[in-house]
């Protein structure tokens, strides 16, 4: 265990170099999986996601194979099938569930808040989720439509027809499919518990111990839909603003508990809404930057370190961007110019990035390469750089991840 | 209706749909209170190019538009729908290929192109390959729009243009392919004439296409 101890420290210290804007001995190496290692192995996306042996099995020989910097733990958003059939989610469709059986899951946005709403969730946002948003999310929590306010229970007779509904028939299969959520949920915590181990046990860091959106990302992604939220920044901006400010510490408040649950002080946000095209300069900078400045600096002061998945494109939000602290925030580029990107913030964060996933998926291993070595020429001279792909590598071509890895391994040594 | 135009260019909704149900009731006739929001449109579109507007005033833009067809629904005059489609500057085959289901840039390129003058027939999302070559044959296209999000839509993409070529076809009609991550190496994968990530620049390959 000496060795994975060690190994362990080695690739903790190679990344937290890069982070704080420092030389490492090599430019760390990380990628966001996905199902790759099912393909790599020649399995079905179905056949890992209902079979957590077969998961840890799949993922512990790929990343023993590509030995990346970082591993990382599947089961929370890959190994979820039981739980996701037990609540009979509409929010995802998955292989064997509206998807074939090869297929990643695919988010449907639905409009599980309606316009007229916001007040409700503003009032008292934990009613609003389990009466409103959860049976609408999930199926098999429709009953709870039917729940009276909680709220409402002060002295214990006035929860006596609460009390009374969790018996009522209608509820019965709620209140089961809760348990057996519950319960599979146990069973995937126990089996990222164990990953968790395994991936120790072979030097492998975890790249985040919590999750965390930018509170207009939330609202848009599972509250109101992309549509919803668009119109709403002209139809109800006071709304927006509002619901978004009820948000903000309800994601502070859980990314840090997750951190310091798991003990791995990083923590996951991807950006959505806030993109290129997706809103304006004036727009960005009243319902989305406010937000995410605070979310950051509130990680950044528990002592975690935030890595911002930038999807798509963020040319025109990058001066923004650099309005944090230096060498504490990791941003990870798609289709950003990561070339400009480096330009403007070499003295202020580390970024990451961005083989793009097409190449991955189309090209050919010498265009990857060529594409790796500029980017160790140009992003990562003088360190503050982490190679990875634009995102996750789902239909990345084998041959062309390896060509990634080896390339960077050898090519990436610092001097 | 200088007004109007304005308003809908200004994304001025209440004053916009106020303003369609007054020139209505003071028997303006439909075709011109049209023509005033394709006015609009050209100003949005403009507007979207030049960096000035983005996605969400394309998307309050095709709300106006639809509310204010449903307003004018009830004073079109019977048989219009058939001149309508004679002025038609193309035919446009649209849809969200076989694994993916995004639907937000497809319908976005589905309004502009029908306020441009293009007469589209929208599959869907999740289409199937064979679906695509079927309406092919049946709606005899001038251009086909394949959207998709994800990289693992390329490979519908390819298979509906390779359905097209053994059906010996495909040299007589356009492909462009859509999506937010769509590329050059994405295109020449696909095998499909252009790319485009975002509607308007879509709807500009089209109108190029069709000599516009």
């Amino acid at each position: 265990m000496g060795d994975a101890a060690q190994l362990l420290a080695e690739r903790e210290k190679r990344f937290n170099d890069a982070v704080a804007l420092n030389k490492p001995d090599r430019v760390p190496i990380i990628t966001m999986w996905d199902f790759f290692p099912a393909r790599f192995k020649g399995l079905s996306v179905k056949s890992v996601m209902y079979d957590h042996q077969l998961m840890s099995d799949t993922w512990a020989e790929c990343f023993d194979h590509f030995q990346p910097d970082m591993g990382e733990n599947p089961y929370a958003m890959r190994g979820f099938a039981k739980v996701l059939e037990t609540l009979d989610t509409v929010q995802l469709k998955w292989a064997g569930h509206g998807l074939d059986d090869y297929s990643s899951y695919q988010f449907v946005e639905n409009e599980l808040m309606k316009a007229d709403e916001y007040d409700h969730f503003l009032f008292d946002p934990s009613d609003f989720m389990i009466r409103r948003y959860w049976p609408r999310a999930n199926k098999a929590l429709a009953a709870l439509e039917g729940l009276p306010p909680i709220n409402q229970i002060i002295p214990y007779y006035w929860g006596l027809y609460s009390g009374v509904f969790l018996l009522s028939p209608e509820m019965e299969a709620s209140r089961a499919a809760m348990i057996e959520t519950a319960k599979a949920s146990a069973e995937l915590l126990k089996w990222a518990g164990a990953f968790g181990k395994r991936m120790a046990e072979m030097g492998l860091p975890a790249p985040s111990g919590g999750y965390a959106q930018v509170p207009f990302d939330t609202l848009g992604d599972v509250f109101r839909g992309t549509k919803g939220i668009m119109m709403d920044m002209f139809r109800r901006p006071d709304k927006v603003m509002a619901a978004c400010e009820k948000l903000l510490p309800i994601m502070i408040d859980s990314a840090v508990a997750s951190a310091k649950r798991t003990g791995v002080m990083r923590v996951f946000i991807p950006l959505h809404k806030g993109l290129d095209g997706f809103m304006s300069d004036q727009q960005f900078h009243k319902f989305y930057w406010p937000h995410m400045k605070e979310l950051l600096n509130a990680l950044i002061r528990e002592g975690i370190t935030p890595w911002v998945l930038v999807e798509g494109a963020c040319n025109t939000r990058l001066e923004a961007f650099r309005d944090v602290p230096p060498g504490k925030v990791l941003y990870h580029f798609e289709a950003t110019d990561i070339f400009r990107a480096k330009e403007m913030m070499k003295d202020r964060c580390c970024i990451r990035g961005n083989v793009p996933a097409t190449l991955l998926s189309v090209g050919a291993p010498e265009d990857v390469k060529a594409y790796c070595k500029k980017l160790i020429d140009v992003c990562g001279e003088g360190g503050g750089y982490i190679m990875d792909a634009s995102t996750t590598l789902s239909d990345a071509k084998v041959e062309n991840v390896q060509a990634m890895y080896d390339f960077t391994k050898e090519y990436g040594v610092y001097k | 209706m200088e007004d109007l135009v304005k308003a809908v260019a200004e994304m001025m909704e209440d004053e916009a749909l106020d303003l369609t149900r007054k020139l209505l009731e003071q028997g303006e006739s439909p075709a011109k209170i049209l023509d005033a929001y394709k006015e609009a449109l050209v100003i949005i579109g403009k507007r979207f190019e030049e960096g000035v507007y983005f996605v969400p005033e394309l998307i309050m833009a095709g709300e106006m538009m639809k509310t204010a067809s449903e307003l004018m629904k009830p004073y079109m005059a019977k048989g219009s729908s058939a001149a309508v489609q004679a002025g038609k500057k193309g035919k446009f085959l649209l849809g969200t290929v076989a694994g993916d289901i995004h639907d937000i840039g497809k319908d976005m390129v589905g309004m502009l192109l029908d306020i441009n003058g293009f007469e589209v027939k929208d599959l869907g999302v999740d289409v199937p390959v064979q679906k695509f070559l079927d309406e092919y044959s049946a709606f005899q296209p001038d251009i086909v729009g394949m959207s998709g999000l994800l990289t693992l839509a390329y490979d519908s993409m390819k298979r509906v243009v390779d359905g097209l070529k053994t059906m010996g076809v495909r040299d007589k009609v356009k492909v462009i392919i859509g999506g937010g991550q769509v590329d050059e190496h994405a295109c020449k994968f696909v095998g499909a004439d252009a790319w485009a990530t975002d509607a308007v620049s879509g709807v500009k390959y089209s109108l190029q296409w069709m000599g516009c």
